[in-house]
């Protein structure tokens, strides 16, 4: 299809807003220019669909995720934007509304929104619980109908305070779709009313996540960190340049055994995912003129806070796929593998040891590969929870639809992994509606999730209306009802198809996948 | 040599069987032949006639004579738990040949062939179980849950085992802080009952019907030690639910909502009075002739013993 068929299909789309139009058309126009230069080997790897750029666009003129310091920007107002500091909660509200509209991402729309509570506390005086919890609810609609993206993601906690309980509070009342939100967890600081709230909250809306905050604080600066877009952790003041994906499905399918997958194809096809990163990075933080940004020069980003991302998925199949060269495996084939909903990867130990050893081998590769923009000159390795294309592939290390052990087996089958994932790892457990008039099993299990070494918990309870289909949060009802009229979410969209492609209503979870797929849905 | 217990099966998180997240042990065999039993293969013990073996369609069961123990008699298999495969072998014990069926758990997959050609309506997918290798599954489980429940069958027909197990878990530095429970039929006897409170946090117990008749008709057996037991559970502050599982037009809970009402509301105000919906699933028999219960019929059944006084109702989570 030319680009002129391609354009003429977006303008007459029939349920496409105009401003989602405008979106599509941007990616149109970015997608005509050549590719960024890169070698014949990447080019291959990237058309067979081993590594993948996330359909990031072909000349990259803004990061990925970006994180501002937002309370830097309350403190000090703009001169760009023209604002003084902030003096008030009105005024706070106000100013970070205003910046978010100036905040790019590969969506763009922002990633992040700060962690709110710590940004607002500091306006609170003089104010009442009401007044805080009536201009809190009025805010929190005009985020989700202004910034229509479940990407989008507020953080709270680990601390007690006003802004995060009533920020609770409103979010299962009003049980948006949009934003996103992280609770962070830190056993020391955190009472375990507060983490009860926030894990009933999960029982009526499925959301929040729960950050382990400890485990993440570690592993970054004392600048600071935050979740954002899908279980993405990145430093704070910077984000992410860009996100190049290693299919690990395809990597051991290119291996005639364990060892050689090890010693070859793996390293391989991280060094080429390297060279896309390198290629792509280069071109953002060279020529694009991105950092030249007032959010550069008013010190709310630093060009040497953002990192690439180095995602890898299908690590189920691959595990699977390798245990079947085993010689002892010679009448375990992955046919019966996958007939077999108690054997294989997330159930079988030694494929849960292969699985563990693939995962401390790209830890190590990543974190002895140097990159020339990145976090301490690397990149952070992240368990990437797919695309809504992906299809006979399971994002990140997950354990595939469907064959999902019961959550306890679920958690403690992947816990040692989430130790290698410092940009974030979704694992997004499926608890039965009777945890619904249970509140006090989810928190236990939450608990239980952290403390065997959890970075995020993140759970689905069966029949909400609200949904996580890949990684973000939409209506169940929204997606049957998007083919008749389209939907005023961007990402439900991204939802339909993935739930067409994944069968994800056959599967116990409910999240796979998430990231912007720049295509039209019929 | 510790006690053993023939395990239907163990399902590491519940959030159905008492206070919070619980890890439910499923105890074979039991002393009621329900007409509207959910899980009718956990009635009988197998007798090992081996009738079974080749109807399975993945080889999974082949039938042995060696060592045995008294009874229940002790099977080599794996039990899958938290990722990790926990080999439970038994060593002989007794020089005396008895034949068992031995169940490869790795083979299996799930079809249940093996339950619908048994002549008994059993399992042969038990598993046998020691306090200390039961306490190695619960040790595992520990961070994740509040307590464990002891469910069946009939759970108190393996008595001396619970006791062992809850004494142990009473007594462990790691695992006293979670709650022991059992769910029950109520027909222990009050010899049993006192043998078990030092250990027991709280019961859980059916009371299946009204009326005497009504129960014998479904049950096979009297109510009569079930009032009994609720009774002595409420006299030591143990009885945490007294659950009514209704059948529209069968159980008398309706007809006899005046006297059921009374009843109920003079337990104590914490034991909770959870409303069961009756649905056919595993059901065989006369009974998967009987009326589903539907949400209606559970809001109607509420409401009566609501106006009778009744205040800790809870309500089935969802209904089949």
């Amino acid at each position: 299809m030319t680009l002129q068929d391609n354009i003429e299909k977006i303008v007459t789309h029939p349920h496409l807003s105009p401003k989602q139009k405008s979106n599509y058309l941007a990616l149109e126009a970015e997608n005509s220019l050549p590719y960024v230069a890169v070698s014949e080997q990447v080019n291959n790897a990237m058309k067979q669909g081993i590594i993948c750029d996330m359909f990031e666009g072909h000349a990259p003129f803004k990061p990925r995720y970006v994180l501002p310091d937002y309370a830097k920007y309350l403190q000090q107002g703009s001169q760009y934007l023209e604002l003084s500091p902030a003096e008030d909660f009105d005024d706070a509200l106000n100013a970070l509304t205003i910046l978010y509209f100036h905040v790019p991402s590969v969506t763009n729309i922002p990633v992040y929104l700060g962690q709110l509570d710590a940004l607002l506390m500091p306006f609170t005086k003089g104010l009442d619980t009401d007044a805080i919890y009536r201009k809190l609810k009025r805010f929190w609609i005009l985020l989700d109908r202004t910034l229509p993206d479940a990407f989008m993601h507020v953080n709270i906690g680990p601390t007690d305070n006003i802004i995060c309980r009533t920020i609770l509070r409103i979010d299962a009342e009003l049980q948006q779709i949009a934003p996103n939100l992280t609770f962070m967890y830190d056993p020391a600081v955190t009472p375990d009313d507060l983490l009860f709230q926030a894990t009933s909250n999960i029982c009526q809306c499925g959301k929040p996540h729960i950050a382990n905050y400890p485990l993440h604080a570690d592993a970054f600066d004392t600048r600071g960190f935050g979740i954002v877009s899908c279980y993405n952790a990145l430093p704070l003041a910077g984000g992410a340049n860009t996100l190049v994906r290693v299919n690990l499905k395809e990597v051991a399918l290119n291996a005639n055994s364990i060892d050689d997958f090890f010693a070859q194809t793996l390293p391989y096809y991280s060094q080429l995912a390297f060279e896309l990163i390198e290629v792509r990075s280069a071109f953002l933080h060279q020529q694009s003129h991105f950092f030249d940004s007032f959010l550069v020069k008013e010190q709310l980003i630093d060009e040497s806070r953002f990192a690439p991302m180095f995602g890898i998925y299908g690590m189920a199949e691959a595990v699977n796929i390798l245990q079947a060269l085993l010689p002892s495996a010679a009448e375990v084939t992955t046919t019966n593998v996958a007939s077999k909903p108690n054997t294989g990867y997330g159930h079988n130990l030694d494929a849960n040891e292969l699985g563990l050893r693939i995962s401390a081998a790209l830890d190590n590769i990543v974190k002895s590969t140097p990159v020339t923009y990145g976090y301490n000159g690397r990149a952070l390795l992240h368990s990437q929870s797919g695309i809504s294309l992906d299809k006979n592939v399971t994002p990140g290390v997950r354990i595939p639809y469907g064959s999902e052990p019961d959550p306890i087996s679920h958690i403690q089958a992947l816990a040692e992994h989430h130790q290698y994932y410092t940009a974030g790892i979704s694992d997004i457990l499926t608890i039965d509606e009777t945890v619904k008039a249970n509140p006090q099993a989810m928190f236990q299990l939450c608990k239980g999730a952290l403390s065997s070494g959890f970075r995020e918990f993140s759970a689905n309870v069966a029949n909400n209306d609200l949904v996580r289909v890949t990684g973000y949060m939409v209506k169940r009802s929204d997606i049957e009802t998007f083919k008749q009229c389209g939907s005023r979410t961007n990402t439900t969209g991204l939802a339909a198809e993935a739930a067409i492609n994944t069968g994800i209503f056959q599967r116990q979870a409910r999240v796979i996948a998430h990231e912007q797929a720049p295509f039209i849905h019929e | 040599m510790s006690k053993h217990a023939v395990v239907s099966q163990i399902l590491p998180f519940s959030c159905v069987d008492g206070p919070g997240s619980r890890l439910v042990i499923f105890l074979q065999g039991c002393n009621y032949q329900c007409k509207n039993c959910h899980n009718p293969h956990t009635i009988s013990l197998c007798d090992a006639c081996g009738d079974c073996i080749d109807s399975c369609p993945e080889q999974a069961l082949s039938l042995i004579h060696s060592q045995a123990m008294p009874l229940p008699q002790l099977r080599s298999q794996e039990m899958l738990l938290h990722g990790d495969l926990i080999p439970v072998n038994h060593s002989p014990s007794s020089s005396q040949s008895k034949p068992h069926i031995v169940w490869d758990s790795t083979k299996c997959s799930q079809c249940d062939t093996c339950i619908t050609v048994c002549p008994r309506q059993s399992t042969p997918k038990t598993s046998h179980y020691s306090v200390e290798q039961m306490l190695e599954v619960i040790y595992g489980q520990r961070h994740f849950i509040n307590g464990i429940t002891l469910s069946g069958g009939e759970a108190s027909l393996q008595l001396p085992f619970i006791i062992e197990l809850f004494s142990a878990i009473k007594s462990s530095e790691h695992l006293s802080h979670l709650s022991c429970m059992l769910d029950t039929n109520g027909s222990l006897s009050s010899t049993g009952w006192h043998k078990l409170l030092p250990f027991l946090d709280g019961a859980m117990v059916d009371l299946k019907a009204w009326q005497q008749d009504t129960h014998h008709y479904i049950t096979g057996r009297d109510n009569h030690s079930v009032f009994t037991s609720i009774e002595l559970l409420v006299q030591h502050n143990k009885l945490y639910e007294v659950r009514l599982l209704h059948i529209p037009g069968i159980t008398d809970y309706e007809h006899d909502i005046d006297a059921l009402g009374g009843y109920l509301s003079n337990l104590p105000t914490e034991t909770r009075v959870k409303l069961n919906a009756f649905h056919h699933h595993g059901v065989k028999g006369i009974g998967s002739t009987w009326p589903q219960c539907t949400q209606a019929d559970i809001a109607r059944l509420a409401n009566q013993l609501t106006q009778r006084g009744v205040t800790n109702i809870v309500l089935p989570s969802l209904y089949i």
